[in-house]
């Protein structure tokens, strides 16, 4: 008698392969979003699907998981981890993840991460660095807003995002920082390009 | 000018977080410059990302405070920076769930959504919907109707997620929405399109006749949009499993030409919904597989991962589909992305010759530690079926599986692990000693108690019977040393094994117990201490019946293990051992249920249970004893007729009892005084009709009939009744249900139902069969030889005696190996009445089968029934 592979030792993965698992069509593409720096602490999280880790705890260790998984293969855009499809993308210091279900289709995954990293991207005027993000993290929020409502795909085109949401970046004319702060930034700028 | 964060930002240290040490009620403190006038955007603008920021790394706001902070925020309104005012939008979005009275802000919301500022309006229209409840929500639906045809598409788009998410809550209200959805699916804006598809679907889903026509307008007139084309051609599938239409289905070709679309991510869409269909050909598999090949390619990480692992699923039922993708998979073994090569590995394990087989697992173990569980249970789950396909490379997996033991994993991995070399071992006699010898090992140092009992148990049930049993005693008596108490009380059953099967380790064994008997744990206690004196008796059939075939004691409670020690305990000598025999043969048939359970096919260990409480309930059926056997239910009608009746045979000592459950499918009929009139072909006696006194519409009820089963000719244990349904009728209104008060008998005739052989025998497993063979003796021990001249493999053979007898193969008999002209199976069960029967069943493949059975029993009846039945 031949055996299945598909029994019960893997609880997600082999649940797709029977065709008795079928998906339902459905909107509501985005399971998660999140950005993380890099030593993973969430900077900006939103968990559009309420069964799916419902207490902040399991966010959390959900988050530590993927990004232990995920931060050493920076060049790496795809994982699979919990059960979840995960596409990601790091920019110097920062981790940017979006996260569906096993059965999703990865490009339209991979269509919401470049999204945000295209609008993100032009809102921080190419700075796409932790304290830049932090500086306009109004924005941020805004941007993600505009891109997925509930879990569904709202746009997807950065030009479209960037329209919509009309958001200028703080401009310190260079004066207004003290000397110190332009180090700083100088400092971390150089150290991340030799980290890289 | 204002600066943006505090002083003390500055001060910090590198890659400081203006945001890290924010103190709650600090920032709500803050909340209080709302309320200034002027107001000053920038500072409020940073208040507002500041509770946003609180929220979203999961700080707890009271309700108080939560409302205080959302009523000083609604002020904001009167500011007119852009920025300001979309931040207002996300707060109430956050808070809607924690302030109260939310919804006093639904006319200033109702104003930016019916306003001139288009930057305003789309999210306006989604933070007013996410604060509406049913009952408002008819205030608002003139608004909504007139967002979702608007020009603006932004506006469009909102106004239709925001109908997709309230769906849920006021489906009868969006319900009404569908002709304004419809116009917004032929806009030109393609998110509009997309969004328009999936609130359409989700209002008509449930009415298959409207989804069909909306795929047939779409699939034709053709979308702009690729995210509206893989919603399309996952709706064409869902309609196309639903109805079971063949492949010639305008869907399918639909679904096909979308492998020629221009968006990579609708030809991926469309190549995994025809991989996913049942009943694929590999002809309709061909131009999916020969896309997804093309994807193995690309330079995006995502499409090939994405590429291989439909192809990974492909190879699970068309293995030869996917061997065209070879020479591209053998590409992606080396990728950077460690997913994809584990998939390209996996899938060219499932696809490859045997000579590969090498090759790609020195390959896959040179990175196998820098994967993720998920996919090491993955490659494992290969391996797995590598051995089934080429037993003779056992070795090289055993190794690979023994190193992947050894490194770090969660449960998951390590239980796959352990089942595969268990399966391993079953399959392959020649690997015993080597798989033996890994779990051995790993049992040494493992953290999980499951793992370390099924191995300990796996140990005690082979090890014996290997050539060297000395060899495992250490490992085992390790456990016993240094582990928990249920690894103990495993360790302790398992030495017992060794000690009745091999006379020369019996003195060694008898000291070790000794030692287990003086352990802090009353299960290991009792258990060292029952098998202490069974062991001491050196009786062969004392140690068959409790040591290696007592494993249904083993899954019941300790009290019972408990009871036997004390049952054996007092009257120790020699003579009376025998005495202490009967009650406990008893107490095992009881058990017999629990061990069958075990069994996949079976739905659950409660359901004979169930029934047994079920009839217990129905005075007729009092004094009957205990329920003996239920058998599988049998249809006795043809499914989708006027009356569904399908039988269960409820088996007990002296009678059956069939318990019939039909159901009534016409809605304008009310059935009463429901009865199977049964007639027998043999001598058994019906004794008692149990009717159901209502069967209304498509509401399942049980009728009964009590039998009686002959008792002056026990070998006539199979009949054949025929059935006729008997019921009054009463036609009623079907809307209503309202019977008429007149009605009129019927009868309706059903198929005959079959009694055999296997309805008075219940499957109990024998996991040492040769033990139980000679414990039940050659007493009354009968043999015939019989030729199967229609049966022509050995498979279908063994196949239709387990069928007929439905007994329990042991060792794992039921299965043939391949190329061999001979086989022997073993079964056992249990005889109605509480007798033990074992067969013993050679089979010889010449010119058909030809079969020699060898039946033993504690009954002289029983054998003479078996063989009869057989003949």
């Amino acid at each position: 008698m031949p055996r299945s592979y598909g029994n019960a030792n893997c609880p997600y993965f082999w649940s797709t392969c029977g065709h008795t698992v079928f998906q339902e069509p459905s909107l509501y593409t985005v399971k998660a979003v999140f950005i993380l720096d890099n030593d993973g602490n969430r900077l900006l999280s939103k968990y559009y699907d309420k069964e799916l880790y419902p207490s902040m705890k399991e966010q959390k260790n959900f988050e530590k998981n993927v990004f232990n998984k995920t931060h050493k293969a920076d060049t790496d855009e795809i994982a699979f981890v919990e059960g979840m499809t995960i596409v990601y993308k790091c920019s110097i210091d920062l981790f940017f993840y979006v996260v569906g279900s096993s059965q999703e289709n990865e490009l339209m995954l991979m269509a919401v991460l470049n999204c945000l990293f295209e609008s993100l991207g032009q809102i921080l005027r190419k700075n796409v660095e932790r304290r830049c993000l932090l500086d306009n993290l109004d924005g941020v929020f805004l941007v993600v807003d505009e891109i997925i409502d509930g879990g569904v795909i709202l746009e997807s085109d950065p030009q479209q995002v960037i329209q919509k949401v009309n958001y200028r970046a703080d401009e310190n004319p260079l004066s207004e920082q003290s000397v110190a702060q332009i180090m700083q930034s100088a400092k971390e700028q150089i150290k991340w390009s030799i980290l890289k | 000018m204002i600066k943006k964060f505090d002083k003390k930002d500055e001060e910090s240290g590198s890659g400081s977080n203006p945001f890290q040490h924010l103190e709650k009620s600090a920032v709500l403190q803050e909340a209080r410059i709302f309320n200034e006038t002027p107001i000053n955007p920038r500072r409020c603008l940073h208040i507002l990302t500041k509770i946003i920021y609180l929220l979203n790394q999961g700080e707890h706001f009271g309700t108080m405070e939560a409302t205080e902070a959302f009523f000083a925020m609604t002020r904001l309104f009167q500011s007119n920076d852009q920025t300001l005012r979309r931040m207002c939008y996300l707060t109430i979005k956050e808070m809607a769930n924690i302030s109260e009275d939310v919804i006093i802000v639904t006319s200033s919301l109702t104003k930016d959504m019916t306003g001139k500022e288009d930057v305003y309006r789309g999210p306006a229209i989604r933070a007013l919907c996410r604060i509406t409840d049913t009952t408002m929500l008819q205030a608002i639906e003139r608004y909504m109707k007139q967002a979702i045809v608007d020009k603006v598409p932004s506006v469009s788009s909102s106004a239709l997620v925001s109908s997709l998410h309230m769906v849920k809550m006021s489906y009868d209200v969006v319900k009404r929405w569908v002709n304004e959805a419809q116009e917004a699916a032929s806009s030109d804006n393609i998110m509009v399109q997309y969004h328009a598809l999936g609130l359409l679907y989700h209002l008509r889903k449930n009415d298959r006749l409207a989804v069909s026509k909306m795929l047939n307008k779409f699939t034709k007139s053709g979308l702009k949009s690729p995210f509206a084309y893989c919603m399309l051609i996952r709706i064409a599938s869902k309609l196309l499993e639903e109805t079971e239409a063949g492949h010639d289905s305008p869907l399918f070709d639909f679904i096909e030409s979308c492998l020629r679309n221009k968006h990579e991510m609708v030809v991926y869409e469309a190549a995994s919904a025809i991989v996913h269909m049942p009943n694929c050909t590999a002809r309709e598999l061909a131009p999916a597989v020969s896309v997804l090949q093309l994807f193995c390619s690309s330079p995006k990480a995502a499409l090939r991962y994405a590429a291989v692992r439909t192809l990974n699923k492909v190879a699970m039922k068309h293995p030869s589909a996917v061997t065209a993708c070879n020479l591209d998979l053998e590409n992606l073994i080396t990728d950077s992305n460690r997913s994809i090569a584990t998939l390209a590995i996996t899938t060219l394990l499932k696809t490859g010759s045997e000579s590969s087989v090498d090759r790609l697992m020195k390959q896959i173990s040179s990175f196998v530690s820098e994967i993720s569980d998920e996919f090491k249970v993955v490659v494992v789950q290969a391996i797995s079926a590598l051995c089934q396909k080429y037993p003779r490379k056992h070795s090289v997996m055993m190794n690979f599986l023994s190193n992947m033991l050894r490194d770090d994993g969660g449960f998951e991995y390590k239980r796959a692990i352990v089942d595969c070399i268990i399966s391993i071992i079953e399959e392959n006699p020649e690997s015993k000693e080597t798989g033996l010898a890994h779990l051995c090992e790993f049992i040494e140092d493992c953290e999980h108690t499951v793992l370390a009992t099924k191995i300990l148990h796996l140990l005690g049930k082979e090890g014996p019977r290997t050539p060297s049993p000395s060899k495992y005693i250490r490992f085992i008596f390790n456990r016993v040393v240094l582990e928990s108490e249920a690894v103990r009380a495993a360790a302790v059953s398992a030495l017992a094994k060794f000690g009745a099967q091999n006379d020369d380790l019996l003195p060694s064994v008898l000291v070790l117990m000794q030692r287990c008997m003086m352990d802090s744990d009353d299960e290991v206690r009792d258990r060292a201490t029952f098998y202490m004196n069974v062991l001491q008796q050196k009786q062969k059939a004392l140690n068959a019946a409790y040591i290696f075939n007592g494993e249904n004691t083993h899954c019941a409670p300790s009290l019972n293990l408990r009871a036997l020690v004390e049952l054996t305990q007092k009257p120790f000598d020699m003579k009376s051992v025998p005495l202490a025999n009967t009650p406990i043969t008893e107490q095992k048939t009881e058990f017999a249920p629990v061990a069958t359970s075990k069994l996949p096919e079976k739905p659950g260990p409660t359901r004979q249970d169930i029934y047994q409480e079920q009839l217990a309930a129905i005075p007729e059926f009092q004094g009957l004893g205990s329920l003996f056997k239920t058998s599988e239910a049998v249809q006795l009608t043809e499914a989708e007729t006027e009356y569904v009746v399908r039988c269960v045979k409820h088996t007990f000592a002296r009678h059956m009892v069939f318990q019939f459950d039909c159901t009534n499918t016409l809605n304008d009929q009310l059935l009463q005084k429901v009865m199977v009139q049964m007639e027998p072909s043999e001598a058994y006696e019906v004794l008692h009709y149990v009717p159901a006194a209502n069967l209304p519409y498509s509401q399942p009820g049980s009728c009964y009939s009590l039998v009686r089963l002959p008792e002056d000719d026990p070998t006539a244990v199979s009949c054949t009744f025929s059935c006729t349904l008997k019921y009054l009728v009463k036609d009623c209104d079907p809307n209503t249900g309202e019977p008429d008060d007149d009605g009129y008998d019927d009868e309706y005739v059903l198929e005959d139902l079959e009694v055999t052989v296997a309805d008075h025998i219940q499957k109990v497993l024998k996991p040492n069969f040769a033990a139980a063979w000679d414990e039940v003796g050659d007493d009354f021990e009968k043999e015939e030889t019989f030729a199967l001249a229609s049966v022509r493999t050995l498979d279908e053979a063994v196949g239709n005696i387990i069928s007929f007898l439905g007994m329990q193969p042991c060792e794992r008999s039921d299965k043939v190996p391949e190329n061999k002209n001979s086989h022997i199976l073993f079964l056992a069960g249990v005889f109605r009445g509480g007798h033990d029967v074992l067969v013993r069943s050679r089979l010889a493949l010449a010119d058909g089968v030809t079969m020699q059975v060898t039946v033993r029993s504690s009954d002289e009846t029983v054998v003479d029934i078996i063989l009869a039945s057989v003949g």
